[in-house]
């Protein structure tokens, strides 16, 4: 007769199966068996945040920046909804976590019990799938079945519910079965022909571009290798999306910079004019896109993505191709070998008038900001903390906003999984919670998270968090008093009426810090800015760094909404845009 | 310039929509269904009509039917989420207008009135399959199976003769010949 367990000692031998190291947590009544258990698996070390939201975001700066599923412990009704962001914010950037929360005891269920809550009706359109697990017989099954959904396809966040009295119910534990065919869920049967296809598109191409996405990051480092040896040999300009930035080095030539809303000059008129457009693991985003009728109107449009919901979901292809990036980019890498003996210098100079016109957009310097000696432009403190970090592996994460665009566009990153950001919902606070998860994940690593003081504001507890654990982080906040994006829009959409977007009463954020148990530092003027930067670098716990810049400058160039790609204005040393920005909305 | 201070995009082509029958099988479990229609509803598809019932109890596995509208995009789209969830085993779509499918309905009219109206009513459903499943000096309840359009006419003709209450399922659909789906 085997051992019988309880349900909470069953969660953490699945944990323990499924090589679990960490769970960012908060516990409360109905998840206390579980937690009581927490003290004899020393495997597990659990990370105690300072509120659910912080939780969901710390595990998702892990997943990203590790590559493993992030998980999440919570209590029912409060501690559950509280992590709704989260996984919202994982569903849309297609982040693995593993939610499990505590549930009150089945008999109770329905009747409105203390912190009860319908959390898998609440959770169901922000996951990928979730369990109410009603009987212990179910538990490990589920709880296997919920990393392999989390984990498998395109990932995405999923959540199990457990109610009190699973975890005190007693079973026997079964090992997970080995994978066995997963419902068809996984698509990964794409075609030589289609590979030929592809090969044969790039063969005839004239004005080609590549457009990437966090697919190519989700595919794992691999895939960002067999990216650049599959654009290296074909030889065409490659542009990012937000999520996909780091995939293909930032400072290399063939890389055109960041497209869409704030995406550079040369990339979305790259776009814009194109012959062939070839989309690997991105999802033609309404940021990226812009207006969708005057969306690269002159392209054959190639589209590689694991999830077949996403291809003709926005933009019509020609060729989609489903399956892994990595898999495909293989196949592709290995047909282009044998059949256009690696194309050698025949597709180069097939695409050097492209390669001159894309040179001359580059000229436009479309980046380019007036520097001042007097106050910090919030690009040139992205681009000193770039410079003087630069020669260490550095991991970043942003808060949503004017400083996430001009991190994106002025941090250049090489390496693959280094740049954590709330793309697809948005969500201000995410890049705080984000850094402690970085930093449990890679403990000797530098650990940065260019900040807005808005944004911060929304999930500054976590500072305690990175204070208990010693965590390094250093908080990086671009500091201009208002809710810059929101600011930037009224003054170009809304006849500069800042409706509630200044920021009245803000913290004083060196002593926040202080008060936190952590350094704190302020950086006014440029002349002040390196050496300020060094100075939070050398020191060896957490960081709020208050860099003090500019509030009126705005983020630029930009596709005014409803507009297509080759309409962008451009920032104030382009004197004809200049003219036009003075006007607000005449501009879209 | 339709709406200048929209942050979002607005598409000035539209294409036509059609009807079409989507018929997905699920596990039978609890919040199948709430997975599938809040599937629509979140993304804004529309639902015309859903039946749903157990089709095979040794396996568990449930049919549900939906008839719905759209672009040629959205269906593909229905589809496609349809098929991520991970309860969806497979799902098929149908456009109305196709002969190789039967869509049908069923409708419970209850009728009152004196002899000559329920007769005449009676004699208007003839063509949709008529079973009398209840009926007393001064009413009827009548059994019709036909198409939606037919039962909507149904609906409306026999108001002037004493119709009071209409219940009807949503469509249900099966290929013809001897081809299952699969």
């Amino acid at each position: 007769m085997s051992k019988l367990y309880s349900g909470a000692e069953i969660v953490f031998k699945c944990l323990e199966d499924q090589d679990v190291e960490f769970i960012f947590g908060y516990p409360g009544g109905a998840v206390l068996p579980i937690y009581d258990e927490l003290k004899n698996h020393s495997s597990i070390k659990h990370i105690l945040v300072r509120h659910e939201q912080g939780a969901g975001h710390a595990a998702e700066g892990y997943a990203r920046s590790s590559g493993k599923p992030g998980v999440v412990l919570v209590t029912s009704g409060p501690g559950a909804t509280n992590v709704v962001t989260a996984l919202t914010d994982a569903y849309m950037d297609s982040v693995p976590l593993v939610c499990i929360s505590g549930q009150v005891p089945t008999h109770l269920i329905g009747t409105d019990a203390f912190q009860e809550c319908d959390t898998t009706g609440i959770t169901r359109p922000c996951t990928k799938h979730n369990w109410l697990v009603k009987d212990i017989k179910e538990l490990s099954k589920t709880l296997h079945e919920a990393f392999r959904v989390a984990t498998t396809g395109r990932p995405g966040p999923v959540l199990v519910d457990i109610p009190k009295d699973i975890q005190f119910a007693k079973i026997k534990y079964t090992k997970p079965k080995k994978e066995k065919k997963s419902n068809g869920k996984l698509h990964n049967n794409f075609s030589q022909d289609e590979i030929n296809e592809l090969v044969d598109l790039i063969a005839k191409a004239k004005k080609p571009v590549v457009y990437t996405g966090g697919g190519v990051i989700n595919s794992g480092p691999e895939a960002s290798d067999s990216l650049r040896e599959f654009v290296r040999m074909i030889g065409f300009p490659i542009t990012s999306t937000l999520q996909g930035l780091g995939a293909f080095p930032g400072d290399d030539s063939q890389f055109i910079g960041m497209l869409g809303m704030h995406g550079t000059y040369e990339a979305n008129n790259a776009m814009h004019d194109c012959d062939l457009l070839i989309n690997i693991g991105a999802r033609f985003d309404d940021r990226i896109t812009g207006k969708i009728d005057e969306f690269s109107p002159k392209s054959k449009k190639v589209h590689i993505d694991i999830d077949p919901s996403s291809i003709n979901k926005i933009i019509k292809v020609d060729l989609a191709i489903v399956g892994d990036v990595n898999e495909v980019l293989k196949a592709a890498i290995k047909t282009i070998s044998q059949k256009k003996n690696g194309f050698k210098n025949s597709n180069k100079q097939n695409v050097s008038k492209w390669w001159e016109k894309i040179e001359k957009w580059r000229e436009k310097d479309s980046l380019g900001f007036i520097n001042s000696k007097e106050t910090i432009k919030p690009q040139h403190a992205v681009q000193r903390l770039y410079e003087l970090t630069k020669n260490q592996d550095t991991f970043i994460t942003t808060e949503v906003g004017q400083h996430q665009m001009w991190a994106a566009q002025h941090y250049k990153f090489d390496k693959p999984n280094r740049w954590m950001t709330s793309g697809g919902l948005g969500t201000m606070g995410y890049g705080l919670p984000a850094a402690v998860g970085v930093q449990i994940a890679h403990p000797d690593k530098l650990v940065i998270d260019i900040a807005g003081e808005a944004s911060v504001l929304m999930t500054m507890q976590e500072m305690s968090t990175a204070v208990q654990y010693n965590l390094p982080i250093k908080i990086f906040v671009l500091n201009n008093k208002y809710m810059g994006m929101v600011r930037q829009w009224q003054e170009l959409l809304h006849e500069k009426n800042y409706s509630e977007s200044y920021s009245e009463a803000l913290p004083d954020f060196v002593k926040l810090a202080e008060a936190y148990g952590c350094k704190g530092i302020k950086a006014n003027n440029p002349d002040e800015l390196d050496l300020k930067i060094n100075e939070m670098l050398e020191h060896k716990g957490p960081v709020i760094f208050d860099c003090r810049v500019d509030p009126n400058e705005n983020c630029f160039p930009m596709i005014p909404s409803g507009k297509p790609h080759n309409q962008m204005i451009l920032g104030p040393n382009d004197k004809k845009d200049n003219k036009i920005t003075g006007k607000g909305k005449a501009l879209v | 310039m339709s709406n200048p201070k929209s942050a979002y995009n607005i598409p000035t082509k539209k294409s036509k929509s059609g009807t079409h029958i989507i018929v997905v099988w699920v596990d039978n479990e609890a919040g199948v269904l709430a997975r599938v229609v809040g599937l629509f509803s979140g993304r804004g598809y529309n639902i015309e009509s859903l039946a749903v019932a157990e089709v095979d109890a040794m396996k568990n596995i449930s049919r549900i039917t939906i008839v719905t509208t759209g672009t040629p995009q959205v269906i593909d789209q229905i589809k496609l989420q349809l098929k991520k969830l991970v309860p969806v085993h497979k799902v098929a779509d149908f456009k109305r207008e196709d002969k190789n499918v039967i869509f049908k309905e069923m409708a419970l009219l209850k009728v009152v009135g004196n002899r000559s109206k329920i007769d005449k009513c009676l004699k208007a459903c003839k063509t949709f399959n008529p079973v009398i499943l209840d009926k007393t000096k001064k009413s009827v309840v009548i059994q019709i199976t036909a198409l939606r359009r037919e039962i909507d006419k149904m609906n409306k003709k026999l108001k002037s003769n004493g119709l009071v209450s209409t219940s009807r399922t949503g469509a249900i659909a099966m290929t013809r010949g001897s081809e299952i789906f699969k």
